[in-house]
Order: C-alpha cells, then sequence, then structure tokens
C-alpha cells in the first residue's frame, strides 16, 4: 500500500483515503465541438502510460476531498512529489532534496503513534 | 521433433529417459524475417504457431525480453471461459474456447484443458436479472451457459455457504459448463514447441528496444538488446508493456498498466470441483491439478509496471473468500505475485492494422487474455498474413476509439477491475 503526501493537508496518509484520478495536466480543449474525431479520441482516450516518471492526478476522497498531482516513478512506485491542483507541471527534485524531505518528514502510522513502538 | 505419446513414454522408461530432447531450440537470430512478433507469451508464440501452420509463413522469430511465458501467461489464475456479453466478444472468446476443446491434440502436448464448469454467483436482485440477461443473449448466439437455484449451485459446489444467515447470501448462480482451467506454462511450452518444430525461432532474452522505419513510415525491422533484426511485418503482442513497445513506432495505443495480483494456497487434497466467481463481493477461486487453491484479485487502482501491488487488495479478496467459503478460513496462503495488466477504455482488446505500414497490435486483453490465448493468436495470426482482420475480429480495431465503436465490456467482466 502506498503511503502519500497530501498536499492540502500536508500529512502523508494511507492510500485508503486515496482515489487515482488519472493522468495530470490534460487541458479539455476548449471548444470541444470544433474538433475532429482524431483529436477528440487523443484528448478522451490516449494517455502516456509511462514506464518510469508519471505526472497523475490524486483525490483525497476521504480527507479533504481535494484533488491535487504527483510525480511517480511507475517502476518502483515511489512518490517523487505531490503537489496542489492548478500548479504548472513542477520540476522534480534532485535526490539530494528528496532526501532532505524525507529527513523531516514524520510517518503518522499506528506504529509510530499508537503502537508498540510507542 | 519426436511426437509424445504412451509409446514414447513406455520407449523412454526402458533407456532411463535420456532419449527426451529440447522442447524448442535458441537458435540465433538471422538478419531478418518475414515476421516479427514481440512478446512470446501464449499470444505470441500461439500467433507464431498459426501463422506457420495456417498460413505457410514459417520465416518468423518470436522475441521475448525475459523467458518465454514469464509475463502474464505464467502469472493469471487459469480460467477458460466464454460468457461474454456483447457479440464481438462472444465472437472471439467462443472461437477460442472451441480451440482449446482440441488443442492439447493440435499441439501435441497436454495442456491440461479441464471444462469443469465456471459458476458466477448472484447475490442481489441486481446480479440476478444481469446475469438471466447474460444467458439469454449466450442462448440466442448458441452459448452455453444456465441459471441455476442456491441448492443447484450447492450441489455442483459443495464447499458454498447457502445459508440465508451467511455474510454474502446467494440467490442463485450462472453455471457455463465447458469453461474450466487449464496449465498456463504448458500453453506457452506447447506452442514454442509446435512453432520451433514448424521452423519458427524463438528468441529469449532478446529485449527489443526501438522499431525501425523506412522512408515511407513503413516497418523494416527491429532494434534489439541483440543486434538489429529486419522485418517485413512485425506483431506487437506484449501485454502490460505493449504501449511501451508501440511508442517505439510512434504508435499511441489508449492503454493503462495495472498491476492485477493472484495468489495460492497450499497444497490440498482435492476439494473444490468447479471455478467459482463473485463479481460482487470480488472473489474467484479453482483448485489446480497440484492441489493449490488458485485465487485471483483485484487491480491496484494507479498505473505502474511494478509487477507486484498492494496487500488490501489481496486481503480484500480473502476476506470474500472466506466468507463464501468457511471451510477455507484456516487455509494458509503460499505465493502471492503480480501481473500487469493492459486495460483499454472499454475493457475489450485491441487487435488489428495500426497507422504504420507493416505494423499490427494485439494488446488491451487487460485482466483475461488467458482465456482467449488460442482465439487471440489464431486470429491475430490472419490478420499479420493477410493484412486485414478476420470477420470475428473485426470489431476490436484500434480505430474505434476514433469512431466510438466502444465495446463496452466492462460490466461483463466477472469480477469488477
Amino acid at each position: 500500500m502506498l503511503l502519500i503526501h497530501c498536499p492540502y493537508c500536508e500529512e502523508d496518509r494511507s492510500e485508503l483515503e486515496f482515489r487515482w484520478a488519472g493522468e495530470a495536466h490534460i487541458a479539455r480543449p476548449e471548444n470541444i465541438a470544433a474538433i475532429t474525431d482524431e483529436e477528440f479520441a487523443e484528448y478522451f482516450f490516449l494517455r502516456n502510460n509511462e514506464k518510469g516518471l508519471t505526472y497523475e492526478r490524486w483525490r483525497h476522497i476521504h480527507g479533504c476531498g481535494r484533488f491535487f498531482n504527483a510525480a511517480r516513478d511507475t517502476v518502483s512506485d515511489r512518490f517523487l512529489m505531490t503537489y496542489k491542483a492548478g500548479l504548472p507541471k513542477q520540476p522534480i527534485p534532485t535526490a539530494e532534496e528528496t532526501a532532505a524531505i524525507a529527513e523531516e518528514k514524520t510517518v503518522e502510522t499506528w506504529e509510530a503513534t499508537e503502537g508498540d513502538a510507542r | 521433433m519426436r511426437k509424445y505419446s504412451i509409446f514414447a513414454i513406455a520407449r523412454e522408461a526402458m533407456r532411463a529417459h535420456k532419449g527426451w530432447e529440447a522442447q524448442w531450440s535458441s537458435p540465433e537470430p538471422r538478419s531478418s524475417y518475414d515476421v516479427i512478433i514481440i512478446g512470446a507469451g501464449g499470444h505470441g508464440l500461439g500467433a507464431a504457431y498459426y501463422l506457420a501452420k495456417e498460413h505457410g509463413i514459417t520465416n518468423v522469430a518470436v522475441i521475448e525480453k525475459g523467458w518465454l511465458g514469464g509475463g502474464n501467461t505464467g502469472r493469471n489464475t487459469t480460467i477458460i471461459r466464454s460468457n461474454y456479453l456483447y457479440e464481438e466478444s462472444m465472437d472471439i472468446y467462443e472461437h477460442s474456447l472451441k480451440l482449446w476443446e482440441g488443442l492439447s491434440q493440435d499441439l501435441n502436448y497436454n495442456v491440461m484443458y479441464s471444462p469443469r464448469g465456471v459458476m458466477m454467483l448472484s447475490h442481489n436482485v441486481h446480479d440476478q436479472q444481469s446475469f438471466r440477461r447474460h444467458i439469454n443473449a449466450h442462448r440466442l448466439y448458441g452459448i452455453d451457459n444456465e441459471w441455476l437455484t442456491p441448492e443447484q449451485a450447492k450441489a455442483y459446489c459443495p464447499p458454498l455457504d447457502i445459508s440465508k444467515t451467511a455474510r454474502y447470501p446467494i440467490n442463485g448462480a450462472t453455471l457455463q459448463r465447458r469453461g474450466g482451467t487449464a496449465r498456463h506454462d504448458a500453453v506457452a511450452w506447447g506452442y514454442a514447441r509446435a512453432a520451433s518444430d514448424r521452423g519458427v525461432h524463438v528468441i529469449q532474452n532478446c529485449e527489443v528496444t526501438g522499431i525501425r522505419r523506412g522512408p515511407n513510415g513503413e516497418v523494416q525491422g527491429v532494434e534489439t538488446t541483440r543486434g538489429f533484426i529486419g522485418a517485413k511485418k512485425i506483431g506487437v503482442s506484449a501485454a502490460g508493456h505493449s504501449s511501451v513497445v508501440m511508442e517505439m513506432a510512434g504508435v499511441r495505443v489508449p492503454l493503462h498498466s495495472t498491476p492485477l495480483q493472484a495468489l495460492v494456497s497450499e497444497p490440498l487434497k482435492p476439494i473444490f470441483p468447479c471455478v467459482v466467481m463473485s463479481n460482487t463481493v470480488h472473489a474467484y477461486i479453482s483448485q489446480s491439478d497440484k492441489g493449490e487453491l488458485v485465487i485471483g484479485a483485484g487491480t491496484d487502482q494507479y498505473n505502474s509496471y511494478s509487477q507486484t501491488g498492494g496487500l488490501q487488495i489481496i486481503t480484500h479478496t480473502l476476506d470474500a473468500i472466506c466468507e463464501l467459503f468457511p471451510i477455507f478460513r484456516r487455509v494458509k496462503m503460499m505465493r502471492q505475485w503480480g501481473g500487469i495488466t493492459d486495460n483499454t477504455p472499454d475493457r475489450s482488446p485491441i487487435q488489428g492494422v495500426t497507422p504504420v505500414p507493416g505494423l499490427f497490435v494485439n494488446c488491451g486483453w487487460g485482466t483475461g487474455g488467458f482465456k482467449a490465448t488460442p482465439g487471440s493468436a489464431n486470429l491475430f495470426a490472419h490478420l499479420i498474413a493477410r493484412g486485414e482482420p478476420h470477420r470475428l475480429a473485426s470489431g476490436l480495431t484500434l480505430d474505434r476509439f476514433r469512431t466510438g465503436r466502444l465495446i463496452d465490456e466492462a460490466a461483463a467482466a466477472a469480477v469488477a477491475h
């Protein structure tokens, strides 16, 4: 199960609280009635399905309920970052930055807060 | 190729089994082939076999980045059935089921096809109405399927809990008696052996890294980790990695790849006579000939190539299994794994021509490709040989996402993925 950082709640929460919502940064054509069938198929059905780095949307459906964007590696399933909806595609943090983020994060799991470890 | 038979076993028994030959050869790749198929799973190997057998095209190579049958062919839950709702689906899955019935004889290889019956449980009024609609559609189309009362279902599958106080009460079931299971590895091995015997090259541990195209856009061959190999035609049959391979030719396909998990229990004596599926509570289970209970879980919600999956997905399925079959509550699970399924927006496969001359695609089988192996392979071979789809696969084109003529089979899947 994935541990996902909601950029609105600013907490790491279990995947069970989230819904995957497909590829990110797909803009609906402004005049959708005017586009060709090929353009519609492209917009509606075709996705990158990347092996490796992917930008995708998630929704914190059992939390704040808001959509946000994430960058994730689809081979390791590791989240590289999450950021708020509406922001443009963010650059991927470097290895040092990722390590620094991981350092200061407190992971709120049952074991860490209420379980045997405590 | 020496034929397998009872006389072969007797002959080898007399000489300490020293005369068995390798089932398929592992030749060095030629500089070019008439047809290259990317992906040595059941679909790809089968297509090569039918190209050689039915279309006389033997200058064929099947290229595989790992080992043959090591992808979804070796990872599925081996269920075979043809009770889909729409005609386009019924056509291809029923064609496949008919080929399953004679496959062991055709390949001279025991694929252990066992028509033990596939039962789908109905838990509520909606289930019952939709299953009865399915049964009517199947009967009109000449496919067997029948309605069972809870008592009849219990008689056919004794471990089933049909009591009124059950956590998931059952108000009936459908049964396709010709459905069942087969040995998945044997399907890949049988096709590889029969294709190799007809001159097909099976090239393992050779990853395709690019597709070379000529001045008019037509395919010229593939770049691989073992060098360039030329080809007049290329068939892509790469399951979860189909979109990655198609991207090499500049073709986007409407797929998303997700992990699908399965697990098996410790081996038990024969206890479970058929395949049982429940869409509503998401469970499907059968017993392999080795005695393991084979249980299929769901897909994860996100795109991934990790060949693993979340633990909550399999616990969810096991919750349901333990409620439907209380007898299995203390059975230990032995192994769990994941495969990468390629899902289309309408949950129906894609088999057809592509915008690139000489490039053909067979993908999008999603969570249910094993049952289709012989039928899909047979029709894919026809497509590659003739350059146009067989009548039975004519609706599965890539073009349907442009025309809007979708085959919305999602509601007819055995379990919700």
